[in-house]
């Protein structure tokens, strides 16, 4: 028994040192898996390979090399995994330095540099596009997207409408819904797109996807629970393993109190870093102890991160210092340096609830002005800011 | 049964694994240098490797020793070849010594050990860093230098692939002088830890005598009481500090900065109502203790570097101590001076100790409820 005991505890400190990086070692079997490549055994990744193959023999081609970095876009978009995005720009190479690339190129690129949160380089790379080929859909799709993001809200609607006659009726009402659900016409948007949705029901999934996705947001900022659940419950029945949209989906669930449902949906889920966050948060929301290792393992993804100088997830690290480690100082310091680069609701957001935290008066003064320059309508935010004035 | 235990125990580990993260592409490279030898390691992540050499042989997305083994020699020729150091314009000879396993937030990670030389004793390292550029060009190098117990570091990118690193002293000194500076800062616009200094520090010219203050004697029975106070204070906060940035003692923020202000209540009401005139030493001990973990969040806000943990550590308590003695500086010459007067026991003493009561007084309904008083 004693030894039984013994090797039991033996064991136990193995897993703890296995666990906690501990120094380098030699595997004790040949046969151990020490990793598993993304993607698995689907035959995704065996297509991205025979692309790349085909790449690496001829670097050259235009057609080849734009396609496989449209597939690794989307990848990353869908994984939540930012590798995928150099390898991208990888196979983009030859024209990667060039001021003028051809225009599949440029569109591309402006999408990895949006990616990387360098706007302005991105809308230059747009602005060039367009002035060649007026005519560029996915052009004036991307660049009402940046618009978007930095808050352009007469930039992004112009945009929209220049993909008259050009895009699919949903795609065009997608882009104006997304641009007026943040800028005053929150109702007006939502039931234009909701009507446009319904009535295309034969369009692309994933195009149908991406939309129920954008109505369950704009459902929720209204208020509307039951609306905002359907919508996200269609979505996640078009593409269940969408990042964006399962962050979406438990942001959704958290803000109406159900913790428990985001720990079922994230459980496997916490590679991305956005997610984990998310899972983290309803750990600690559950009062289940599994929270504190989630956020040990944010901690160390952060410290990485920190270590690489990326500032891409501040909005993600302001949340996590304000939700999971109480810090409201640091949060509010994270929130306004990534407000001072992106300008979505979700950016507003923690601002808004790390200016109420820490009382920082800057902090206080730029969501009133944001409030009022953009008349955005969010019923999460308006509590915030009730509890923020309220303290004033 | 036995077998039983570990498949039981096999599967815990399994579950308690940290999830894998999703990052961009790094390499972690150390290279320590003694005179002309340089030895070191490199960390390049096997899921990285697969794309540059090919790791899975039979294709089927798990990678394993064996197959990371027979691949040993590709990986060492393939890393080799993207790593040229050089001294003197003389290239530095370089080469792997072994290859082991380890992980990081993203997966699991070769670990190559590299053993080289350079042709005389090294005082600036030119690296040239060309690793994984080519199939992932947002890959970054993130390379640790050590020489003795000084560490720099250097982010190797696509348009930063030559560095020279100087393996010389002055930067650390740069370093220690710029958490120097923060320590001072900090006390000086610390202004709980001033007031509770005061607090302490108020009737050190004084003595008790018949439920009267009367003026001490002497300045060297004033400083002693000073000195008494400061070091007990100091040697408090510096324990807790250190240990709460080496992560070995943690407080929510909120109960600290709120016992800080309790603490200066306390100590303010001390002087108004005397209870432990002869024990302040103790007191400043007790609650030095607290104001450690306020010193230790400020210093986390401003982040360290991990490479040089006690250097900065030690630096910016030296800052504290440095504004610490500015304020005995000025306040024990003026309240020597003033200790028989009416209005230093008067005014000071007990108007300044009723002051010092009432608005820390309001930091700890603050502090600990949440709210905002003063605007």
């Amino acid at each position: 028994m004693a030894s039984k005991i013994a090797t039991l505890f033996f064991f136990a400190f193995a897993c703890t040192l296995g666990t906690a990086s501990a120094a380098p070692y030699i595997p004790a079997s040949g046969a151990q898996v020490l990793e598993r490549l993304p993607g698995g055994a689907s035959p995704m990744r065996r297509d991205l390979q025979r692309l790349r193959t085909a790449l690496d023999a001829n670097p050259g081609n235009l057609e080849l090399a734009t396609m496989l970095a449209q597939r690794y876009i989307e990848q990353s978009r869908r994984d939540g995994d930012p590798r995928y995005l150099g390898y991208a720009q990888a196979a983009l190479a030859p024209w990667w330095a060039q001021p003028q690339p051809p225009p599949q190129v440029a569109v591309l690129r402006a999408t990895l540099r949006q990616s990387t949160h360098q706007f302005g380089a991105a809308l230059a790379d747009l602005d060039n596009v367009l002035k060649q080929d007026s005519g560029n859909s996915q052009a004036w799709l991307t660049r009402a997207t940046v618009q978007l993001v930095i808050g352009d809200f007469a930039g992004a609607r112009a945009s929209c409408m220049r993909l008259y006659s050009r895009a699919p009726e949903l795609v065009i009402q997608a882009c104006l819904s997304s641009v007026g659900s943040v800028s005053g016409q929150a109702g007006d948007s939502y039931e234009r797109l909701r009507q446009a949705y319904a009535a295309r029901p034969e369009s692309d999934p994933g195009i149908r996807a991406w939309v129920a996705t954008l109505l369950g947001e704009m459902a929720a900022r209204l208020g509307r629970g039951a609306a905002a659940e359907t919508h996200f419950r269609e979505a996640l029945a078009l593409d269940a393993s969408d990042s964006y949209l399962l962050g979406a989906y438990a942001d959704f669930l958290l803000d109406a109190g159900r913790a428990q449902d985001v720990v079922r949906l994230l459980k496997d889920k916490a590679s991305a870093d956005a997610l984990l966050l998310r899972y983290a948060i309803a750990l600690k929301t559950a009062g289940m102890p599994e929270a504190a290792r989630a956020t040990a393992d944010l901690t160390a993804r952060f410290d990485a991160a920190r270590l690489r100088r990326d500032s891409v997830h501040q909005r993600e690290e302001a949340r996590y210092e304000l939700a999971l480690r109480g810090n409201a100082a640091a949060a509010v310091r994270l929130a306004k340096l990534n407000w001072a680069v992106q300008k979505e609701p979700a950016d507003l957001r923690i601002l808004a609830e790390a200016a109420a935290a820490s009382k920082d008066p800057e902090a206080r003064a730029l969501v009133r002005a944001w409030l009022e320059r953009s008349r955005i309508e969010d019923a999460t935010i308006a509590s915030t800011v009730a509890r923020l004035e309220a303290k004033a | 049964m036995m077998a039983r235990w570990i498949i039981l125990l096999a599967f815990l580990c399994a579950w308690t694994a940290p999830a894998h993260a999703h990052k961009a592409s790094d390499s972690y490279l150390t290279l320590n240098v003694q005179q002309e030898r340089i030895d070191g390691q490199w960390d390049i992540a096997l899921r990285d490797l697969e794309m540059a050499v090919g790791i899975d042989a039979n294709g089927d997305a798990a990678l394993t020793w064996d197959e990371v083994r027979a691949r040993h020699g590709a990986i060492a020729a393939y890393a080799m070849a993207r790593l040229k150091l050089a001294s003197d314009g003389k290239a530095c000879r370089l080469r792997v010594s072994e290859q082991l396993i380890d992980s990081h937030t993203d997966g699991a990670y070769s670990v190559l050990r590299l053993q080289g030389a350079c042709d005389a004793p090294v005082t600036a390292l030119a690296v040239d860093y060309s690793l994984l550029f080519d199939i992932d060009p947002q890959h970054k190098g993130l390379l640790r230098l050590t020489h003795g117990s000084v560490t720099s570091a250097a982010i190797f990118a696509p348009d930063a692939r030559q560095q020279t690193l100087t393996v010389a002293e002055p930067a650390r000194w740069r370093q220690f002088a710029d958490y120097v500076r923060h320590g001072v800062w900090h006390i000086w616009i610390g202004f709980d830890h001033i007031l509770f200094l005061l607090s302490l520090l108020l009737p050190a010219v004084l003595v008790r005598s018949k439920g009267e203050w009367q003026g001490r004697d002497t300045l060297k029975a004033s400083a002693m009481d000073v000195l008494k106070i400061v070091t007990a204070f100091t040697l408090a906060h510096s324990l807790t500090l250190t240990l709460a940035v080496l992560g070995a003692l943690s407080l929510p923020s909120r109960l600290v900065e709120s016992a800080i202000a309790a603490s200066v209540v306390l100590a303010a009401l001390n002087n108004l109502w005397p209870l432990v005139h002869r024990w302040r030493a103790l007191v400043a001990f007790v609650f030095g203790l607290i104001h450690g973990f306020g010193f230790a969040s400020v210093l986390a806000d401003l982040g360290l570097p991990q490479g040089a943990l006690v250097l900065s550590l030690v630096g910016f308590n030296v800052g504290v101590e440095l504004g610490q003695l500015a304020i005995v500086a000025v306040f024990l010459p003026l309240a020597y001076g003033l200790r028989h007067s009416v209005f230093y026991r008067r005014v000071v003493m007990t108007g300044g100790s009723v002051c010092i009561a009432l608005i820390a007084l309001v930091w700890l309904t603050e502090r600990a409820f949440d709210l905002q008083l003063l605007a």
